[in-house]
């Protein structure tokens, strides 16, 4: 009892200061850095949480895969940081003020009764990723399927939107050298010779 | 044992932390697609939090859901940063007002 509670409460520290972290460094990579940790502990919240399977899938998709190409693509740009950050202390006060009235109108409503259930109402399943299976391939199949076509649209997207065709690359087209013809590359000049003279 | 009003605190704080970031860092793209990811990480902790103490699967399916579209989105929206950033040589959201919006 007291150990997840431990554990709680040191998981959800290190989650709160990474995102803060997060909206305050000035240089990118360790935003994305701290976005990592974040989504590192939020992954052994939902683990706490008996939801295994998709902790796993945070920590493999999210880390694994898009924080990765967020790494990517902040180290492919060649940015100038300086003036993006121009206008932090401008923006600090509306934007903690926000913030403040968000988070403290949310822990109003959550301390109210409804949201105050100290077990789970009905135990958890033996196995997370069978029972989410057995759900996921039946009731919501179709939704499933959908999922699928959204990642193909967006794989399909972001292919077609990065490809650039670059005139000033030399690249070969068998084809066309294959059908060329006798009359592209040789030219026949009729002219007189040239006597010792003229020359 | 947690009592369920806790978990959803912390995911209220993230959720407030990350409207903290889009205004602090609004002229960066890249910290605002960041803010978006950590947004729907608090609320996919919500969902997960509720799956749990409810005894409802359908709350975890529907994160397995929205970390597919997030998925999809941060792929797209980060190919549109690096065409923007090849067209433009910039990333900085005031200098995008070519549409004059």
């Amino acid at each position: 009892m007291i150990f997840e509670q431990i554990i709680f409460y040191l998981f959800s520290a290190v989650l709160v200061t990474a995102a803060v972290g997060m909206v305050t460094v000035r240089n990118p990579v360790y935003a994305a850095l701290c976005l990592i940790l974040s989504f590192f502990t939020s992954a052994a919240l939902w683990l706490l949480l008996e939801a295994e399977f998709l902790g796993i899938v945070l920590v493999l998709v999210y880390v694994g895969a898009v924080m990765v190409l967020f790494l990517f693509v902040i180290m492919m740009l060649d940015l100038n940081i300086d003036p993006l950050k121009e206008g932090f202390a401008k923006y600090a006060p509306v934007g903690f003020l926000v913030a403040g009235v968000i988070a403290v109108e949310m822990i109003m409503v959550l301390r109210s009764a409804p949201f105050q259930i100290a077990t789970p109402r009905a135990p958890a399943p033996e196995n997370n990723t069978e029972a989410l299976g057995a759900i996921l391939y039946t009731n919501y199949v179709y939704p499933f399927e959908i999922a699928a076509v959204i990642l193909v649209v967006a794989i399909i997207a972001a292919i077609v939107l990065t490809l650039r065709r670059r005139p000033d690359s030399r690249k070969q087209d068998i084809s066309e050298q294959v059908q060329v013809k006798r009359e592209d590359r040789v030219r026949l000049v009729k002219m007189k010779s040239e006597t010792k003279e003229q020359a | 044992m947690i009592p369920l009003s806790h978990f959803l605190i912390v995911a209220a704080l993230l959720f407030a932390i990350s409207v903290a970031g889009m205004f602090l860092n609004r002229k960066n793209v890249l910290i605002l697609l960041m803010c978006i990811e950590m947004m729907l990480l608090s609320v996919n902790l919500n969902f997960v939090a509720f799956s749990h103490y409810l005894g409802d699967m359908a709350g975890q399916v529907f994160v397995f859901f929205i970390l597919t579209v997030a998925a999809a989105e941060a792929a797209i929206g980060l190919a549109i940063l690096v065409v923007l950033f090849r067209n433009r040589r910039t990333i900085n959201v005031e200098q995008l007002d070519s549409m004059k919006g």
